[in-house]
């Protein structure tokens, strides 16, 4: 993990986009891993088809990899000859072979670790040059400089090692650079989003793959005046934040899908009683405790439905590690400005994944103070007012002449609660009618592309199918990409004008039930045909699953 | 410069729903009092409750109201007070949203110690959903969830807010409205997480509770701020015994570390290459 | 807590005030409560004593030509709410004016026994008449009350059941 961190960190010093996830088998220390790193001169949203260069430390357990690491003739399995054999798993794709006895070579270093060997030696394959990589190693290992020269020497070990091997596999040079560049995981872009939003007050509960998000925001908020406090359950958190929010303060809290399930009949709540609130889901895979260290998109369902009740709020999904930032920024904005919960959809492939991304532009969404507030003595004050827009002033506490007591229960306009049927018709209209008649501006959906086909995805998906899309235009097959980033409420007049003119939509999703198929037949009437194009967490689609299924679908 | 608020200022216009003859009645009238004694003003002061009978409170007073979700009623409470320390926070509710649903926050509200006050009306019952046994009834009341009774030994709530670190624990009854509207005024004068637990007689689903006028032990306990000696107190409290138990001296939740005011862009230097 | 005895007829005239405040307060407190569960004849007679009640403090105010009732809140009673205050846990919704009678009479019997301990106690003379003046007239009160409970017979056995279970709300 340390020296693909290295790897990581030295592309993007030389200048390269890149992208870094991990595997780790089930033991907390000393368990099998691997770091997993795509290496490009154009930003990238996904991993490529194959893996170039696998290079082992040992081949213990590594086999339960195999799935995650696919490899290809042009491949290159690099492992220490005294440590086993490579499994069948990755000789069977017919890669090339090159034997580094790492073990041997680090001994002959004074506290030479064969990671370091490795560093060496894949930064030499793919081109890296030198002074990138001892910069990662000298900022890896700051506080530890004494085992810095060893480490170096470990590198230049390695990196002589390989050149014994013929086979290369250089990037081209990196692209001048124009922005600035930044590297993060996409829970980290989530967290700061959410405070460039406004949120200053977030109630934590750990869990995987959401608990980073919640520690980085930790000191974060200590140092823009806001707080973090951790709660005893999820229960606690969604209902603190809740608590937060009706002192006026933006909050949030994050969550993976079983805490979300814990938490719908607070944010059932958040919508009747018109408080603000923001929960990230960094999906993983389900049902019940599933896969937590795996990415999957199943978590639709509930985010849109979960709710008891006719209950009618926001939830966005991010479509990249970089979009984790705004959309959590937007989801805040609108949350507040809408007076509803809103929750964001990222998961464990955003969340955990380090990537390198160019510094994000300011797109015009807010950074605080989106509610509408109540006036001091507003004469004839009503909390839950029919406005026309749906949206009524809310009373902070402190504030004089407008106290009201917040509800879950059925309510008039003051807040008095109502056993009325038209009371209730009226608070549900105004409930559906402040998230239909508000203006989601350019940020609902990305959409790019022409022609009479279309790929319609979210999240995570969205990244392999721009790949596999411009794979199959190469090939003649124009297809158009919608990824839509607002979930609900349903945009069916705003998808209808991306989709003009198509004939047959693909929808792709990771999920074993085709959730968001389901939702779009349920919700929208689309043009043409749709077909449905799902796999569960745990098995990936990469870009040439989509450019194969797309070359099939086009023709048939 | 404003005139003195009176107990009347913190009451609103809505009727309350509660029976005639409901203990809540007097809790009412103990806060509303108690708020005015310490010169409150309603919108300074929230009252934060979950679910029953006694979560109906906030929207009898004046004061900002938060009516949530059953059993969470801490939770919202301190979430607020920890968002918003400005504010005097109370929660309220009875003795199933407290102890049985919210069971775990009671113990972990205790254990925070954030700066609030919780006020259970606790009648031994679960009035709202009609007559079902709540933690705090005896194991032998008889209903038709549980004929013959739940067999279950009593939860002691203030046993387990000693415990798990309440930094102030009272008894009080509704029959003595003005004795307990002393007793808020001291739980939330009181620095840390003050839990009053109120004997509040239910007259439909417990109409022998009209008795406990007769059995209720005024000044029984003498405040300590000692836990050993609390606890001890503990170990012969009869349930009717009526005073502070315990004040103790656990400094109230704060965050803890360096704070600041910076820009929120000098976050990006955490990402920046 | 011990109630400080009165040392001045001011004082003194301050507790009953406070007495009398409180139960009119309470009354139609009470008066709207029974208002709000139907029990229209209870609500009324509520409602009645309170105005009786809001005479015999106006009538004190006025005689010791004060504008407003003096600050309560410093008092403390023997009992756990002024004498003539109404315990909130004595009410029963399907209360008929016989209780609410009955109520009302033990509240003016302990306030003329309220005053009654202060004409007796060691107190200065002043104080000490006009203790026995108002016990005077809360006896006057008492015999009011029972010409008036004399209109209600007491109710028979079985007049607080009620064959509708309860409901729910929440």
């Amino acid at each position: 993990m340390t020296a693909g961190n290295m790897l990581l960190e030295a592309a993007a010093h030389a200048g390269y986009y890149a992208l870094m996830t991990r595997s780790s088998g089930p033991q907390i220390r000393g368990g099998e891993a691997a770091a997993m790193i795509r290496i490009s001169c154009v930003p990238i949203d996904c991993m490529d088809d194959h893996f170039h260069v696998l290079a082992a430390v040992d081949w213990d357990n590594v086999h339960r990899f195999g799935a995650e690491i696919p490899l290809g003739p042009d491949s290159l399995i690099a492992g220490d000859p005294d440590q086993g054999e490579p499994h069948e798993v990755f000789t069977r794709s017919g890669a090339g072979q090159a034997k580094v006895p790492l073990k041997k070579m680090a001994k002959a270093i004074p506290e030479g670790r064969p990671n370091m060997l490795l560093l060496g030696f894949a930064a030499t394959l793919v081109g890296l040059p030198d002074d990138s990589v001892s910069r990662a190693v000298e900022k890896s290992l700051a506080k530890r400089p004494a085992a810095l020269p060893p480490s170096l020497a470990a590198v230049a070990a390695g990196r002589n090692a390989a050149a014994a091997v013929e086979r290369r596999y250089t990037l081209a040079p990196a692209p001048a650079r124009g922005a600035a560049r930044w590297l993060l995981t996409g829970n980290e872009a989530a967290g700061y989003g959410a405070i460039k939003g406004g949120v200053r007050f977030v109630a934590a509960y750990p869990i995987t793959p959401a608990t980073e998000l919640l520690e980085w925001m930790s000191p974060a908020l200590a140092e823009v005046g806001g707080t973090l406090v951790q709660a005893e359950d999820e229960l606690a958190s969604i209902n603190m934040a809740i608590g937060g929010s009706y002192g006026g303060v933006p909050s949030l809290t994050a969550t993976s899908g079983p805490g979300l399930a814990l938490m719908v009949e607070s944010l059932g709540l958040a919508v009747a009683s018109e408080t603000p609130i923001v929960v990230v889901d960094v999906m993983r895979v389900g049902p019940s405790t599933g896969i937590p260290t795996k990415s999957e998109q199943g978590d639709l369902n509930i985010a849109l439905y979960g709710l008891h009740g006719d209950a009618p709020h926001l939830v966005l999904a991010p479509n990249s590690v970089a979009d984790c930032l705004r959309t959590t920024q937007w989801a805040v904005q609108l949350a507040e400005s809408l007076q509803v919960p809103a929750i964001v959809l990222s998961d464990q492939f955003f969340g955990q994944t380090r990537a390198v991304i160019d510094e994000p532009v300011e797109l015009g969404i807010g950074t605080g103070n989106a509610r509408l507030i109540a006036e001091a003595g507003a004469p004839g004050f009503k909390r839950y007012a029919v406005t026309p827009s749906g949206v009524s002033p809310m009373a902070i506490p402190g504030t004089a002449g407008v106290t009201y007591t917040a509800d879950g229960l059925e309510h008039g306009e003051r807040g008095t609660p109502s056993s009325q049927g038209t009371d209730h018709l009226a608070q549900l209209d105004k409930r559906r009618a402040k998230l239909e008649l508000a203006d989601y501006g350019m940020h609902w959906a990305d959409i790019e592309g022409e022609g009479d086909l279309a790929v319609l995805t979210f999240g995570s998906c969205t990244g392999i199918a721009r790949e596999g899309l411009a794979r199959a235009q190469v090939d003649g097959v124009r297809a158009r990409l919608v990824s839509m980033r607002l979930l609900s409420p349903a945009q069916p007049t705003r998808l209808a004008t991306a989709l003009a003119g198509v004939r047959r939509i693909l929808v792709i999703e990771q999920n074993h039930t085709g959730q968001f198929f389901r939702h779009l037949r349920a919700e929208y009437d689309l043009p043409g045909t749709m077909t449905s194009l799902h796999r569960p967490g745990g098995m990936q689609f990469n870009p040439g699953d989509i450019h194969r299924h797309l070359i099939e679908w086009s023709r048939a | 410069m404003t005139e003195a608020l009176t107990h009347t200022d913190f009451k609103s216009d809505i009727k309350p729903v509660w029976c005639p003859g409901c203990g809540d009645f007097g809790v009412v009238n103990a806060l509303t009092k108690a708020l005015a004694k310490m010169e409150l003003r309603p919108e300074n002061v929230a009252v934060v409750s979950g679910i029953g009978c006694s979560s109906r409170i906030p929207a009898y007073t004046t004061c900002y109201g938060f009516h949530g979700v059953h059993g969470r009623a801490l939770a919202a409470g301190t979430g607020l007070k920890i968002a918003r320390p400005d504010l005097t926070v109370i929660v309220t509710g009875g003795d199933g949203d407290g102890y049985s649903i919210g069971g775990n926050h009671f113990l972990h509200a205790c254990r925070r110690n954030v700066d609030m006050t919780y006020i259970v009306m606790d009648n031994r019952v679960y009035g709202m959903t009609k007559g079902q046994a709540s933690p705090t009834t005896e194991p032998d009341w008889d209903t038709k969830l549980s004929p013959d009774g739940t067999g279950l030994r009593e939860f002691h709530p203030m046993v387990i807010a000693l415990s798990a670190g309440a930094n102030f624990i009272a008894r009080a009854f509704t029959g003595d409205p003005n004795g307990l509207a002393d007793v808020i005024v001291q739980a939330v004068r009181h620095p840390g997480f003050s839990f009053i637990e109120v004997l509040s007689p239910c007259v439909t689903f417990r109409p022998e509770q009209r008795e406990w006028k007769k059995l209720v032990k005024p000044d029984a306990v003498k405040p300590t701020s000692d836990i050993a000696r609390a606890a001890r107190r503990m170990l012969r409290d009869t349930g009717f015994d009526l005073g502070v138990l315990y004040a103790g001296t656990r400094s109230p939740y704060a965050p803890r570390g360096p704070r600041a005011q910076r820009d929120v862009r000098e976050l990006e230097a955490r990402f920046a290459l | 807590m011990k109630q400080k005895l009165p040392r001045t007829v001011e004082q003194f005239m301050a507790y009953a005030c406070a007495m009398e405040v409180e139960a009119t307060e309470r009354y139609a407190e009470l008066g709207e409560l029974m208002d709000t569960h139907h029990n229209r004849e209870v609500a009324e007679l509520f409602a009645k004593l309170a105005r009786i009640e809001g005479k015999h403090r106006d009538q004190i105010m006025r005689r010791m030509g004060w504008a407003t009732p003096p600050a309560t809140s410093s008092f403390r009673w023997e009992t756990p709410e002024g004498p003539e205050t109404t315990d909130y846990g004595d009410l029963h919704y399907l209360m008929t004016p016989y209780h609410a009678l009955k109520l009302a009479q033990h509240n003016e019997r302990r306030a003329a026994e309220f005053f009654e301990h202060f004409a007796a106690a060691k107190l200065p003379a002043a104080v000490r008449e006009s203790a026995a003046e108002m016990a005077a007239e809360e006896r006057e009160h008492v015999r009011l009350i029972e010409e008036w409970l004399a209109k209600f017979p007491e109710p028979e056995p079985g007049w607080d059941e009620d064959p509708d279970p309860p409901a729910v709300a929440d």
